[in-house]
C-alpha cells in the first residue's frame, strides 16, 4: 500500500543539506545530494532519538549533531558507532516543485 | 592460561576498547575489570536524564551481557585491579587471581574531587549510575539544594534540580563560572540562563565550612540546605600505574599512540595525559569522546598499528533548551571572533596570531549550533586559516570555507 504525503518545497531543502519535515506526530529529515537527487528518512537518530535534521551532511552522509552516529540518507545505512541500527529511508518523487514522500 | 588483552576500567574507554580490538580481527582473550557492580553503562545522562526522567530510570548500557558474550570479551564487575607486575605482565585482581597480558589498557577514568573543608563529607558527589539515584531521590520538588561547582557537572545538576521543582543555590568560588575552557560570553548566555530559572547564583565566593544541613560562606553568610552536591572537578585515578613504575604527568603519560612509559601498557580516557600533534603540548581531557576514540586508538596500537592519536577534543554540555558545543581548544587561540546568531545563541572562534583556527565554541537553543561547530571542528583538523570576516558573517556558510 502506498501513502503519498506532501512534504517540503524543494526550494526549502538547500543542496547537500537535509530540513526536518513534521506530520502526524512524526518526524522526518528530507535530504538533497550533492547531485540534487531527494531522499527521505525518519527524523530521529536511531541512537537517542535526536533530531538528524540539526545535523550535518557531507556527501551522502548525515551526521547526528549529538554523539556523531553517521548514516548513508540514500539507503539508511547505520556507518559504526555509536549507531548500530540502520535509518529508515521512504520513497521520494517530485512533482510541482514539492517534495513527496511515501509513507504507506 | 594463555596471555591475552587486558583492559582495567568498564566505561566508555574499555568498552570502546573491546569493540576496536575485535572490529580489528583479534581473536584473543580479553578481559576486563570494572569496580561498579554494572556492565559498561553511558555516563552523560547521569547528570541529566537519570535525575529528570518521569520514570525510573535504568543505566543507558554500552554493553549487555549479550553483546559481551557475543564479543567473547570476558567482563567482570565488582572486581578491581590492586597491583601491576610489569615484568611478569601480570594484573592481580581484588578477587584474588593473577591474570597475564599480551598488551594491557589503563582505563581507570577520573574520581570526582572531595569538597576540602570542615564538614565536606556532607556534599554528595557524582560520578556514577549509584550516584545519580542517590541525588535523584533527594531532587524533590520545594527541596532546597546547594550545589557547589560551577562547572559543567554542577551546572547541569543545577539545571536538572530545577527542573525537578527544587530551590536551587549555586556557589562558585572564582569570578565567574565555567572558567576552565570556556569563554566569558558564552558562560554569560549560560549564567543567565540559570538565574532566569530561578536558580540563585552566587558567584566570587568561597565556602568555609559544611553541616548536614547548612553551607557557610567565607563572608559567614549561612545557606540552609536539605542536600548538599558538589561538583568541583575529578582527579585522574593513576595509583595503580604510579606503583607500577609509569609516568605520571597530570595523568598517566602516554606518548602520541597512547603509550605508557612502558611498552606493552597504553592508556585510554580520563586518566590519560597524552601529547597532541595538532597542539604540541600535553592534554588530559575529561570527555565522552575523547574516551570513545582514544579507547578506539588504544586498541588497535595494543595490536600494533603505530597509530597518533590526533583526534580534535569536542565535548557538549545540555542546560535547559541550551547546548554549548566546544571544538578544539577555546584558550590556545588568543584572537576572538564572534558571529552572534541571535541573543541566546552565538559562535566564536578562536584563532592563533598566525590566523589559524585553534578552536570554536558555540551555544544556542536545542542543538542549533551543532553542525557549524562540527564544520568548525573539521576546519580546525585541516589546519585551516579562515578569514576573520568570512567567520564572524552569519551569512557566510562554514561548509563553503571547508570548500574552498
Amino acid at each position: 500500500m502506498t501513502n503519498w504525503i506532501q512534504t517540503l518545497a524543494t526550494d526549502d531543502v538547500a543542496t547537500e543539506d537535509v530540513s526536518r519535515f513534521d506530520h502526524a506526530g512524526r518526524t522526518f529529515a528530507i535530504y538533497r545530494s550533492p547531485d540534487d537527487k531527494f531522499y527521505a528518512t525518519d527524523g530521529l537518530c536511531t541512537h537517542e532519538k535526536v533530531h538528524l535534521a540539526d545535523g550535518l551532511v557531507m556527501d551522502n552522509i548525515i551526521e547526528c549533531p549529538k554523539h556523531n552516529g553517521r548514516f548513508d540518507y540514500t539507503n539508511g545505512k547505520a556507518m559504526g558507532a555509536p549507531v548500530c541500527i540502520n535509518l529508515k529511508t521512504y520513497p521520494v518523487k517530485i512533482e510541482g516543485g514539492k517534495v513527496f514522500i511515501d509513507i504507506g | 592460561m594463555s596471555r591475552g588483552m587486558v583492559i582495567i576500567g568498564a566505561g566508555m574507554a574499555g568498552h570502546r576498547a573491546v569493540i576496536s580490538l575485535r572490529a580489528s580481527g583479534y581473536d584473543g582473550p580479553i578481559t576486563v575489570i570494572g569496580d561498579e557492580a554494572l556492565m559498561p553503562y553511558d555516563r552523560p545522562p547521569l547528570s541529566k536524564a537519570a535525575i529528570t526522567d518521569e520514570n525510573e530510570p535504568k543505566p543507558v548500557w554500552l554493553m549487555d551481557e549479550d553483546i559481551a558474550a557475543s564479543l567473547k570479551a570476558d567482563i567482570r564487575k565488582s572486581v578491581s585491579a590492586t597491583k601491576i607486575d610489569p615484568l611478569a605482565k601480570t594484573v592481580s585482581f581484588s578477587s584474588g587471581e593473577n591474570v597475564p597480558y599480551e598488551k594491557l589498557l589503563l582505563a581507570t577514568g577520573a574520581s570526582p574531587r572531595k569538597l576540602n573543608c570542615l564538614g565536606g563529607e556532607h556534599a554528595l558527589l557524582l560520578r556514577n549510575f549509584e550516584d545519580a539515584i542517590a541525588l535523584r531521590e533527594r531532587f524533590l520538588p520545594g527541596k532546597k539544594i546547594v550545589i557547589i561547582g560551577g562547572g559543567f557537572i554542577g551546572l547541569e545538576l543545577a539545571s536538572s534540580a530545577s527542573k525537578r521543582g527544587c530551590e536551587v543555590t549555586l556557589i562558585e568560588a572564582q569570578p565567574r563560572i565555567l572558567m576552565r575552557g570556556v569563554p566569558e560570553p558564552i558562560a554569560k548566555i549560560v549564567h543567565d540562563r540559570h538565574a532566569k530559572a530561578g536558580v540563585r547564583m552566587m558567584i566570587g565566593i568561597g565556602i568555609q565550612s559544611l553541616t548536614a544541613s547548612t553551607v557557610h560562606l567565607a563572608d559567614s553568610t549561612a545557606i540552609p540546605a536539605d542536600t548538599i552536591a558538589a561538583g568541583i572537578g575529578a582527579a585522574p585515578r593513576t595509583s595503580l600505574a604510579a606503583d607500577a613504575g609509569l609516568t605520571i604527568d597530570n595523568g598517566i603519560s602516554t606518548d602520541e599512540t597512547l603509550r605508557t612509559s612502558n611498552p606493552d601498557i597504553y592508556a585510554a580516557g580520563d586518566c590519560c595525559s597524552f601529547t597532541h600533534p595538532h597542539y604540541g603540548r600535553r592534554l588530559r581531557l575529561e570527555a565522552w569522546r575523547n574516551a570513545q576514540d582514544q579507547g578506539n586508538v588504544a586498541a588497535e596500537n595494543m595490536l600494533g598499528a603505530n597509530k597518533p592519536y590526533r583526534a580534535i577534543p569536542w565535548f557538549w554540555s545540555d542546560q535547559y533548551d541550551l547546548s554549548l558545543q566546544i571544538a578544539g581548544l577555546a584558550d590556545a587561540g588568543p584572537v576572538t571572533v564572534t558571529r552572534k546568531l541571535s541573543d541566546d545563541s552565538l559562535l566564536l572562534f578562536h584563532l592563533a596570531d598566525s590566523g589559524k583556527l585553534m578552536g570554536a565554541s558555540g551555544i544556542g537553543p536545542g542543538n542549533s549550533i551543532a553542525r557549524d561547530i562540527k564544520l568548525a571542528e573539521m576546519l580546525i583538523a585541516k589546519g585551516a586559516s579562515p578569514l576573520a570576516s568570512q567567520l564572524e558573517d552569519p551569512q557566510v556558510q562554514l561548509k563553503a570555507l571547508l570548500k574552498g
